[in-house]
Parts: structure tokens; C-alpha cells; sequence
């Protein structure tokens, strides 16, 4: 693409401007202050913290359900978005357009209509002879609720993209399904895939409302980490709530940067 | 890209289908009823378990109105705010080129990756008692943080990126020729964004605006950590939602989570019209 020649086209000095000062008051600005904040702790301080049993496990927790969710919504998502894209069925035009509910939902709402649906006396919970809310199982399947549209929305288009003709071509040439789909499809879905998988498992980590209800908030047994800064705010314990809030940031930071460069290399297939 | 030109390369499959692709649509359909539709029909009938007189009591009660008039406060001015942001940014952005506009343009989607609750501390640290801006804030009898500025910040953070998200791809997308026509054609710069700009963009604008007023009406996490819990005073619905719940208040929870459960289901609808729209526009566009 050529360079623009914006010379016509007033009004770069005042957007640009606007979007700066505005970015800074309401992002930066507040965001910088927590790191400013995280620098007053000695090194004794985060060694402390960092080896604190609570912190380690909240972090193992947060991790590992945001993690199980999203191999989970990696293959249901797949699943759904393969199905709408490829075929006609009654309800599809319904299932499409409710895949979005759970962006749309509050959190809260979500949260209590989980627990109420997994509580050992909910309509699923009641079936299963084990506990389902308020155990780490519970806070799995809302994270699949949650983050059930990031997989889907993300491989639809590059699936619909995918000429039909270039995997009958491997079919013609006698490639098996599994063949076709392994060589064929997988290597030009995976990029999306890859993105729609981060993008779930970021949310997984710093979900907040639809877990909170859930998870019953147990220490050492069902307490994640977002709420683990509540409850160190709640103590005013404010070094400690900055600690985890950093740690956060940086993973999301990483996840956000992952996700980037996995969308630059989506586009030239476009 | 949109959901309407995804449905045309479904149409014409043929009729006969494998064991294979039954089996993977009727996942698709125990997916869809057990994950997305039963939480939804939990909230309906929860909340309307003790008949339609209970529900309204729920809702009509002065601690739910005093909730649902700061959540629309808090959306009132967030909402613009943001709506102005998305277009001056997306103006920035896809009009003009400068060094630095793709770490711009990641630092405009970071608050999607924020944890929400990371969101509400942020302010909690900056305005809270603990800061350095506390005295000076003291001083002029300022309280920011477990009151209702708070609130309003902290919405407005959640919601930052949804219009500029919109609005920069398919502004991308469309390009600057239009803009120099009406220029060339002796616009003033008004005159070229209120005729040429805002209608090209019309429907992505509306779907932002949509989603953005979403997330306002519905944000727990960050609006929780800044509130304080204050009931009538700092409580959003989905916070008076939270009380309820915690006082084993089931019904009445639910019966509040029932008016928010339309408006998402109104937000879907309205995201249907509005992609339907943009679609049909885009068609429009490359056909000319």
C-alpha cells in the first residue's frame, strides 16, 4: 500500500491529539501509577509474596482452569464454528447469532445462573454424584461459558475463506478426511485457531464476575487470583494487591503481544 | 468477515450428508442448549419462581431503582465519552500515517486484556486513601474512589476500545479517496465527515456504540472493586445483584438478573440488524 498523502484531509493534529490525552487520563496514566507503586517494594517484600502458599496456588488455579477452558473451547469452538460455516441445519441461524450471548450477558448474571444450574442441587449439578460449584470443575465450565464466542468468531471467517475446491482437490487426489483436514485445513486454520485459543485462556485468567459466584471463594481450594486481590483490598493490604495486579498486567501484556504477531500472520491469507 | 455472507457458502451444500457431519451438528446443537441456552433459562425461571407480583416487587424496590439510576448514569457518560474517543482515534488512525500507530493502536485494545479487577485497582491506588494525590484531593473534598466518579472511571475504562475497535477496520478498509473528492469538490472538513465519513460507517458505529453501552450497563468486576458496596449509594445492578445473592435473597437476584438478561438478548438482536447492514453496505460498496 502507498504511502497517503494526507494534505487534503484536515484534522490529524486535533485526532491524534484528542486520542493521546485521552488514552494517557483514562489507560496509561493509571496503569503507570500501579507500576510506579509496585517499585516501592523492596526485594524482600516480592520475595515474600512470591513464596507465599496462597498467592502460589491462587496463581496454579487462575492458570490452570483459564488453561482447561481454553483447550476445551478449542475444540467445541472448532466444532461450532465448522458447523456453521459448512452446513445448513434448522437452528443454525440461531446458534449463530447466540454463540455472542455470553459477550452480551453481564458477567453477574452469568455467574449466579451457573452457580445455581451447578449447585449440588441445580438442575446438572443435582445429576452428577460429585460437586461441580465451588469446586475448580465449577470455575472450568464458566470459563467455557464465557469464553466460548473467542473461538468461534476467530476461525469463522478464515474458515469460510477456505475454498471448498482446494480440499476436493485433495480428496480427488486421494487424500483420506483425516488427511485432508491434517495437511489441508489445519495449517491455514491454526494461526486463528492459535489466536482465538489466547484470547480465550487471556480472558480465562483475569475473569472475575461469572467465576466469583462459583467458585465459592475458598482459600487454598477455590480462590483465583482476581479475587485474591479483592480480598488483599478488603484487608488494605495494598503492597500485596499491587503485587498480583502486576503480575497480571504482565501476563496479559504477553498474551496481548502473542496475539499481535499471531494476527499478522491471519492477514496475508485474507 | 460478516455473519450474513458466512451463511451464502453454507446454501448450497447438497442434502446428503455424511454420519460425520450429523454427528458434529448434533454436538453443536447439545453445545448451544447445554452451555449457552440452560443458564439462560435458569434466570427466567428463578427469577419468576414466585410468580410475576415478587418480580416486580424485586425490581421496583428503592435500592434496584437507586442501582439502575447509576448504572444508566454511569453508561450516560461513559458511553459518549468513548464514542467521541472511537472516532477521533479511528480518524487518527486509518486517515493519516505516522511512526509508532501500530503500538498506538495495541494500546487502545489493552483494556480488553486487563483483568477487570486489575481495572479497578488501578484507580483504587491512584485516587484511594492510601495515594499521594490523597491530601490534595482531601483538601478539596474530593472523593473519587468507593463513590460514583469512580464508578463512571471505571466503566469508561472497561468500555474504552469498543468503538475505535469497530470503526479502524473498516475504516481501514475504506480509505481516504472519498474524503479527497469531497475535499477537491470544495468540502470543509465538517462538511466531508458529516456527509461522506459518518454515513460509510454508519452501522459499525451503531454496533460500538451497542456493544460499548453493553458493558457499561453490565460491568461487575472493576465497578465492584472501586465501589466500596455502598447500598443506594454506589450500587450498580449487577452489584445490587451480587447483595441479594449473598443475602440468599435467590428470587429477587434473579428477578433483577432477568432485566438484564433482555438487554443482552436486545444487544444480540440489534448486532443481527446492524451486521446485516454492514454487510449489505460492503456489498454495495465493492459493487460500485
Amino acid at each position: 500500500m502507498s504511502r497517503r498523502t494526507s494534505s487534503v484531509i484536515p484534522g490529524f493534529g486535533l485526532t491524534l491529539g484528542y486520542t493521546l490525552t485521552y488514552l494517557a487520563l483514562i489507560v496509561l496514566i493509571p496503569l503507570g501509577a500501579m507500576f510506579l507503586f509496585s517499585f516501592q517494594l523492596t526485594s524482600e517484600q516480592w520475595w515474600a509474596l512470591l513464596n507465599n502458599r496462597q498467592l502460589q496456588f491462587s496463581l496454579k488455579l487462575s492458570f490452570g482452569t483459564a488453561l482447561a477452558a481454553a483447550v476445551l473451547n478449542g475444540i467445541l469452538g472448532t466444532i461450532i464454528a465448522w458447523v456453521l460455516v459448512r452446513y445448513t441445519f434448522p437452528g443454525r441461524r440461531i446458534i449463530d447469532a447466540m454463540v455472542d450471548m455470553p459477550f452480551a450477558l453481564p458477567t453477574a448474571v452469568a455467574g449466579i445462573a451457573l452457580t445455581a444450574l451447578y449447585a449440588p442441587n441445580g438442575l446438572i449439578g443435582s445429576l452428577f454424584p460429585f460437586k461441580i460449584a465451588y469446586t475448580p470443575l465449577g470455575i472450568t465450565l464458566a470459563l467455557v461459558f464465557v469464553t466460548l464466542p473467542f473461538v468461534v468468531r476467530t476461525l469463522q471467517p478464515v474458515l469460510a475463506d477456505i475454498p471448498k475446491e482446494v480440499e476436493e482437490a485433495a480428496a480427488c487426489l486421494g487424500a483420506k478426511p483425516l488427511q485432508v483436514f491434517r495437511h489441508v485445513l489445519l495449517p491455514s486454520l491454526l494461526p486463528a485457531w492459535l489466536t482465538g485459543f489466547a484470547l480465550a485462556f487471556a480472558r480465562g485468567v483475569g475473569e472475575y464476575g461469572s467465576v466469583v459466584f462459583i467458585a465459592g471463594n475458598i482459600p487454598l481450594k477455590t480462590e483465583i487470583l482476581p479475587l485474591l486481590i479483592v480480598s488483599k483490598l478488603d484487608q488494605y493490604d495494598y503492597p500485596g494487591a499491587t503485587a498480583i495486579g502486576v503480575i497480571m498486567l504482565v501476563v496479559s501484556f504477553i498474551l496481548l503481544l502473542l496475539i499481535n504477531i499471531l494476527q499478522r500472520r491471519i492477514q496475508p491469507q485474507l | 468477515m460478516s455473519l450474513a455472507t458466512l451463511g451464502q457458502s453454507a446454501a448450497a451444500r447438497p442434502a446428503s450428508r455424511s454420519i460425520g457431519a450429523i454427528a458434529l451438528i448434533v454436538i453443536a446443537w447439545a453445545v448451544f442448549a447445554a452451555i449457552l441456552v440452560l443458564p439462560l433459562y435458569m434466570v427466567v425461571t428463578q427469577g419468576l419462581s414466585r410468580g410475576l407480583e415478587v418480580f416486580w416487587q424485586a425490581i421496583s424496590e428503592p435500592d434496584a431503582i437507586s442501582a439502575l439510576k447509576l448504572t444508566l448514569l454511569a453508561t450516560a457518560i461513559s458511553v459518549p465519552l468513548n464514542l467521541v474517543f472511537g472516532v477521533a482515534a479511528a480518524w487518527a488512525v486509518t486517515k493519516f500515517e505516522f511512526r509508532g500507530k501500530s503500538i498506538l493502536i495495541t494500546l487502545i485494545d489493552m483494556p480488553f486484556s486487563v483483568s477487570p479487577v486489575v481495572a479497578g485497582l488501578i484507580y483504587v491506588l491512584l485516587f484511594g486513601s492510601q495515594s499521594f494525590l490523597a491530601p490534595y484531593l482531601d483538601s478539596q473534598n474530593l472523593q473519587i474512589v468507593y463513590a460514583v466518579p469512580g464508578i463512571v472511571l471505571a466503566t469508561i475504562f472497561v468500555t474504552f476500545p469498543f468503538v475505535a475497535r469497530e470503526l479502524i477496520p473498516l475504516m481501514e478498509e475504506q480509505g481516504t479517496t472519498e474524503e479527497e473528492a469531497a475535499r477537491l469538490l470544495g468540502a470543509n472538513g465538517w462538511q466531508m465527515f458529516w456527509h461522506v465519513t459518518l454515513p460509510n460507517v454508519k452501522w459499525a458505529l451503531i454496533y460500538g456504540v451497542v456493544l460499548c453501552t453493553a458493558r457499561a450497563m453490565g460491568e461487575f468486576g472493576a465497578v465492584s472493586v472501586v465501589s466500596g458496596h455502598i447500598r443506594g449509594y454506589t450500587n450498580t445492578l449487577p452489584l445490587h445483584i451480587e447483595i441479594l445473592y449473598n443475602e440468599y435473597n435467590i428470587v429477587a437476584a434473579f428477578s433483577v438478573a432477568i432485566l438484564l438478561l433482555v438487554m443482552a438478548l436486545v444487544v444480540l438482536l440489534l448486532r443481527q440488524w446492524s451486521e446485516a447492514r454492514l454487510s449489505r453496505q460492503l456489498q454495495a460498496n465493492r459493487e460500485d
